[in-house]
């Protein structure tokens, strides 16, 4: 099986806020809080790592899930996000990123008035 | 669309939020209805025409151009703002300063055109249009946010009279030095009644709940800038502006109180606010 590479998106807007990491899509501006996991990953996602390599290295030390199992649900979670242009995810190395990821949902603009 | 001609041209300056708009028109009636819609909030003989952020000719059409409660349409190609909703169509070239509405005569399309222009104008300056009444107590604004139905136009009525309403339904937010600053604006909600065009600092934004006794609970600034965020207008899907929105509300919530109040809707939890 291929190797995964997964990127910060540079175009998304980012920031941690009292230990919160929330991303902005520059696309559609879904707003997106990350969770523990979440985090870990964006925060890895240098374009240059493997995603195996994260899950093994920097997330399953950090919780108690099985490994096969953690890079199921990081792959999926690098896929929704690569969906909403804020992760590049690509089966070679991503040259130049910038970096983000996960669960919660807002839609931040307005309707027309 | 062709330039209006000066001999022609009747000429108006909305100022909201400390910045202008000119707009041009060759119809007197619509120059008053303008006038009319915007009292208050028109430049003074004081104000050069010149003073204005952008310039739009407008062109009357008849009526029956499209459904005003279609979505809007915002893009920016080749150095061009294109607005467009069912209504109404423009443009505006920033560079120049410069643009042109195409409407119907009604005063909907021009008001909605305005909302959308002065969301790009706070955005480049970490300011925000938020989904809030506001109102001045003791020289200090105060933001009630909320979503339709949350209780805006309900704690605007029940303001004492000591209190100057600022909006019942879109907040103006600039940022200064060292603190934000709430405009009143013109642009109306349930009670159809333009805010008084005064500024003041903002001194906490309340997130409206309505329940079964008035209180203050704090919001973890995660909550905060959610919740923020959930109630700004903004309608560019440009990446500049939309990074700029997202961290002016980050810098909001680290400068301005931002809490749940929960309210029954009488004139006591006015008591809360001071």
């Amino acid at each position: 099986m291929s190797k995964l590479y997964v990127a910060r998106n540079p175009r998304a807007a980012a920031r941690s806020l009292d230990g919160e990491m929330m991303i902005m899509s520059a696309r559609d501006s879904t707003l997106f809080t990350l969770n523990k996991t979440a985090t870990i990953l964006w925060q890895s996602a240098d374009g240059n790592t493997p995603l195996d390599e994260i899950v093994t290295q920097r997330i399953c030390p950090e919780f108690d899930i099985e490994p096969g199992v953690a890079l199921k649900d990081a792959e999926d979670l690098a896929r929704e996000l690569a969906s909403h242009e804020i992760m590049q995810v690509s089966d070679a190395p991503i040259a130049a990123s910038a970096s983000s990821p996960t669960t919660q949902r807002n839609p931040p603009t307005g309707n027309a008035q | 669309m062709p330039t209006l001609t000066e001999r022609e041209q009747l000429s108006l300056l909305i100022e909201i939020g400390g910045l202008a708009v000119r707009v041009n028109t060759t119809d007197p009636g619509f120059l008053r209805l303008l006038q009319d819609r915007y009292a208050g909030y028109v430049g003074g003989p004081d104000r050069a025409l010149s003073a204005a952020e952008v310039e739009f000719d407008i062109e009357l059409v008849q009526p029956g151009l499209g459904d005003p409660d279609a979505d809007v349409c915002l893009t920016y190609r080749e150095g061009r703002w294109s607005l467009e909703r069912g209504d109404f169509v423009a443009e505006w070239e920033p560079a120049k300063r410069r643009g042109w509405i195409r409407q119907s005569n009604n005063p909907y399309s021009i008001d909605a055109v305005l909302r959308i222009v002065h969301t790009l104008l706070l955005a480049q300056r970490g300011g925000l249009l938020l989904h809030s009444a506001s109102a001045v107590r003791n020289g200090r604004a105060f933001l009630f946010a909320g979503v339709s139905g949350a209780g805006k136009t309900t704690i605007s009525r029940l303001a004492p009279a000591d209190t100057t309403l600022l909006t019942d339904e879109i907040s103006y937010v600039r940022k200064s030095d060292n603190d934000y600053i709430a405009f009143g604006t013109p642009f109306t909600g349930e009670m159809a009644k333009l805010g008084e065009n005064i500024s003041a600092p903002v001194a906490a934004l309340y997130l409206l709940a309505q329940g079964s006794e008035n209180r203050i609970d704090p919001v973890s600034p995660g909550d905060a800038v959610r919740s923020l965020l959930a109630n700004v207008l903004f309608f560019a899907e440009d990446q500049d502006l939309v990074q700029a929105v997202f961290h002016s509300a980050f810098e909001f919530v680290s400068r301005v109180p931002v809490q749940r109040l929960t309210f029954v809707p009488d004139s006591r939890v006015w008591e809360l606010i001071k």
